[in-house]
């Protein structure tokens, strides 16, 4: 094993981290602030067409800047999509598994839909940030080798970290998941609050798609998210909703999902790759049961969670 | 002539009607500044709807709110709190997962930073000596403590309104007293208070006038100085109080419901650890277990439930029977049965009807369970005579719990297990946000239960309840029992002071113990 390969292999963990890791940033936020959107899959796939199909067709008009306006379209349309979601599940009380899930299933058809005249064609992928000169050298490669998207991945769960632990509105974007009516009797606009949060936790799940048709494949293919929605959804429990854990679990399922990539690759396995690829799944499974074992479980989800609020009953 | 003042707040014609439910009709309330004014009612006659139209959650149909003579528009709490309007709650606006101090903030419109906040918060804490760690999670609080912090909450709004409602139920004597001290200070600065309480014989300590509310109207107005408690009772519930009845001379059977060197490490990081818990309760006794929130009362429970197993069997005797290290189940076939203090989601099962609730612990006492399966009939059947037999406002058996009042359901959960005739029956807070004729019939149930028999233990944090209703008196503070007191021979001050007194004094406790155990009552 030498250096090449082991660099090779943190700038794959990186690449392959980043999507789960905004999304499920984006997630935290929705959670935290009571709602449950099991609708990331769905998002992340409208995000990842309208961001291939902006950079596409302005690709010439906007020169340098189109990968950007791509981020943009995808980030607009993954919110949304979340609107969508939020007008049922905040405004008209539905139930929020099964409308997160509908949504789910609807962002698959209708990327597929916008996607279909897409297949087949390549835009520029959206990478390096930093000059040639940084990433060339090997050890530079790992750490300024990479799209923006990897940067504002790491920023954005900082902020977030810090908005919801340090700053007033997080605060209150807590309480309102915690105790919907103890929020609202003491006068916090509860369904304003979480038409935000879930407008946030849609944008990112649209950048996070983005990424995997900007930056990882430059180009469309149906269902080309392959199930690192639901991933994200995981990872949100897995971290028990502390934004910190988040970032360590995200880059945990990047090992593992980079091992699958490098068994089906080298076959140095000695199992055979769909092991592998079924590896973070396996590995969701078994960290929440050994999480669920321990008695406080539970007492870190937020309170409201999944609780549909209508504050005239 | 002078001219007066206008009213802090006036309230002409107010009425609010939910679907189905006139819950106010053509409310005129009046209070001057710096009163204290007494709201009274049982629950359901409308007291909660009105405070909640004044501060701001609830908007009325019909009628005017004059705040200072001005016209008022409170479109929501925070409008509420701009004029001044501050609000204690009777189920509390608290969030479980976040901290004291995080929770303070939350109730405060004022931007302040965390050292300006905590400084504010100690400075109230020092001016009404109370006591409450800013750091520390709601969800590991007692009742006691988290009423504490909605009072701290409203406190440091300086407000011109101070709505109260039941805010004493789990203070000691000595803390009504401060807190009534806080209040009358309050009112002298020309602070008006609206105050809704239960406790009559506090309204006539502390307020300066009652309203009387029934069935969403006035139905009065009194002078407390000048009436009882009791005639202000029966114009609040519309009829006569019916008086506990408890036979005079009674004799103590064997001992049925005992405890020795019951100790337990702290279940939870800010639970309370039994130490060396000993009592027994005689058969046809009422032990009651006094104490401020928080100093091991759910432990207790826990521990004689069954929820929580002792070290050694013999740590729990029921009937002479070690039954220490058995399951909540087997102790109650064999004649165990505990009421816990919260009624939702411990006690009942909200979102359950009162069948399927009856039949959760009845089950097996009441023999509703035939080749494994719940016969519903028998279920029904019980749940109903349980509803009869003490007067449950229900619309059924088939009603859920969560649709109960909480005197109703509290009635429903005590007959529940009563009816099971049990040997011995631990209740924690009978009657905690129970209304007057509720807490009557409640107190006479558990009377007559010991009259047939029953050892019961009663663990309350209302001093008057555990007089009028018990024979003999403990106290617990910080998970240790004292020895057992005769009720009429402990005063009130000494009782006070073993639970702590104002200043949570573990030593002083200690000696008082000591001083109690050298001269036994």
């Amino acid at each position: 094993m030498n250096i090449a390969f082991v660099i090779d292999a943190l700038v794959t963990v990186i690449g392959v981290t980043t999507p789960i890791l905004l999304a499920a940033t984006g997630e935290l936020v929705v959670e935290k602030s009571g709602v449950l959107n099991l609708g990331v899959e769905g998002m992340m796939l409208i995000g990842a067409v309208t961001g291939f199909a902006v950079a596409l067709n302005y690709g010439e008009s906007l020169g340098d800047w189109a990968p950007w306006a791509g981020v943009i379209g995808a980030a607009v349309a993954g919110a949304a999509a979340s609107m969508l979601f939020g007008v049922l599940v905040l405004t008209l009380g539905s139930n929020q598994v099964a409308t997160g899930l509908a949504l789910a299933i609807f962002g698959i058809g209708l990327s597929s839909l916008i996607g279909a005249s897409y297949v087949g064609m390549v835009i520029q992928p959206f990478n390096q940030t930093f000059p040639d000169w940084l990433a060339a050298d090997p050890i530079g490669r790992v750490a300024f080798g990479h799209s923006p998207l990897v940067y504002i991945a790491l920023v954005v769960v900082v902020a977030v970290g810090y908005f919801l632990n340090h700053t007033r509105a997080g605060l209150i974007l807590r309480a309102v998941g915690e105790n919907d009516v103890s929020a609202h009797s003491i006068g916090y606009p509860v369904i304003a609050i979480r038409y935000a949060a879930v407008a946030f936790g849609g944008a990112l799940a649209g950048i996070a798609g983005s990424y995997f048709s900007m930056v990882i494949t430059p180009m469309w293919a149906e269902q080309m998210t392959a199930g690192r929605g639901w991933i994200a959804l995981a990872l949100v429990v897995f971290s028990s909703w502390r934004a910190g854990r988040l970032l360590v679990g995200a880059y945990f399922f990047g090992i593992l999902m980079t091992l699958e990539l490098y068994a089906k690759a080298s076959g140095f396995s000695f199992l055979p790759s769909q092991f592998w690829a079924a590896m973070p799944y396996i590995m969701a499974v078994a960290v929440l049961a050994v999480m669920s074992a321990r008695d406080v479980a539970g007492a870190e989800a937020p309170a409201c969670l999944g609780r549909p609020f209508m504050p005239n009953n | 002539m002078k001219v007066e003042a206008p009213p802090r707040l006036e309230l002409v014609g107010v009425s609010k009607s939910f679907p189905g439910v006139r819950a106010n009709d053509n409310v005129n309330l009046k209070v001057r500044p710096g009163e204290v004014h007494a709201l009274l009612g049982e629950n359901g006659a409308g007291k909660s709807t009105l405070v909640k139209m004044i501060y701001g959650i609830l908007a009325p149909d019909e009628g005017q709110m004059l705040f200072d003579g001005a016209p008022m528009r409170v479109h929501n709490p925070r409008a509420a709190r701009r004029l001044g309007i501050g609000m204690v709650f009777q189920h509390f606006s608290l969030f479980e997962a976040l901290t004291v101090l995080e929770n303070i903030a939350l109730g405060l419109d004022a931007r302040l930073s965390q050292r300006e906040l905590l400084a504010e918060f100690h400075k109230v804490l020092d001016a009404y000596q109370l006591k409450l760690d800013p750091r520390r999670v709601v969800s590991t609080l007692s009742v006691g403590e988290r009423q504490r912090i909605e009072i701290v909450r409203a406190l440091l709004l300086n407000p011109r309104l101070l709505i109260m409602d039941e805010p004493t139920s789990v203070l000691t004597p000595q803390e009504v007293e401060q807190l009534f001290e806080t209040l009358r200070r309050l009112a002298a600065s020309g602070c008006s208070i609206l105050y809704i309480s239960h406790k009559l014989h506090e309204i006539v300590a502390l307020c300066d006038t009652a309203t009387i509310l029934r069935g969403g109207k006035v139905v009065g107005a009194a002078d407390p100085k000048r009436e009882t408690s009791r005639s202000m009772a029966e114009m609040m519930i519309g009829g006569n109080l019916k008086e506990i009845t408890k036979p005079a001379a009674r004799a103590f059977g064997p001992p049925k419901l005992e405890t020795q060197g019951l100790s337990l490490p702290k279940p939870t990081e800010f639970g309370v650890a039994l130490r060396d818990v000993a009592l027994c309760v005689r058969a046809g006794e009422i032990f009651g277990v006094a104490g401020v929130a928080g100093n091991g009362q759910n432990e207790l429970l826990a521990a004689l439930s069954g929820e929580a197993l002792a070290t050694g069997a013999e740590a729990v005797i029921l009937s002479g029977e070690p039954v220490g290290r058995l399951s909540v189940t087997e102790r109650r076939n064999l004649g165990l049965c505990a009421v816990p203090e919260e009624r939702h989601g411990h006690a009942a099962v909200s979102e359950f009807s009162l069948t399927d609730n009856a039949a959760l612990t009845g089950r097996d006492r009441m023999e509703f369970v035939s080749f494994g399966l719940i016969d519903p009939s028998k279920a029904t059947s019980y749940a109903a005579e349980v509803i009869g037999a003490f007067t449950v406002k229900a619309t059924g058996p088939g009603a859920l719990a969560g649709s109960l009042s909480g005197g109703n359901l509290q009635k429903f959960i005590m007959g529940r297990e009563i009816l099971q005739r049990p040997e011995a029956l631990v209740v924690c807070q009978p009657t905690w946000g129970v209304d007057a004729g509720a807490a009557a019939a409640i107190h006479q149930a558990i009377v007559d239960l010991a009259a047939r028999g029953s050892a019961v233990l009663v663990i309350s944090q209302d001093l008057d309840e555990l007089l009028t209703l018990c024979d003999t008196l403990a106290v617990i503070n910080l998970g240790r029992l004292s020895g057992p007191m005769k009720v009429g021979e402990a005063s009130i001050e000494e009782i006070g002071l073993l639970m702590g007194g104002v200043h949570g004094d573990p030593s002083g406790t200690t000696e008082m113990t000591e001083h109690l155990h050298a001269h036994p009552a």
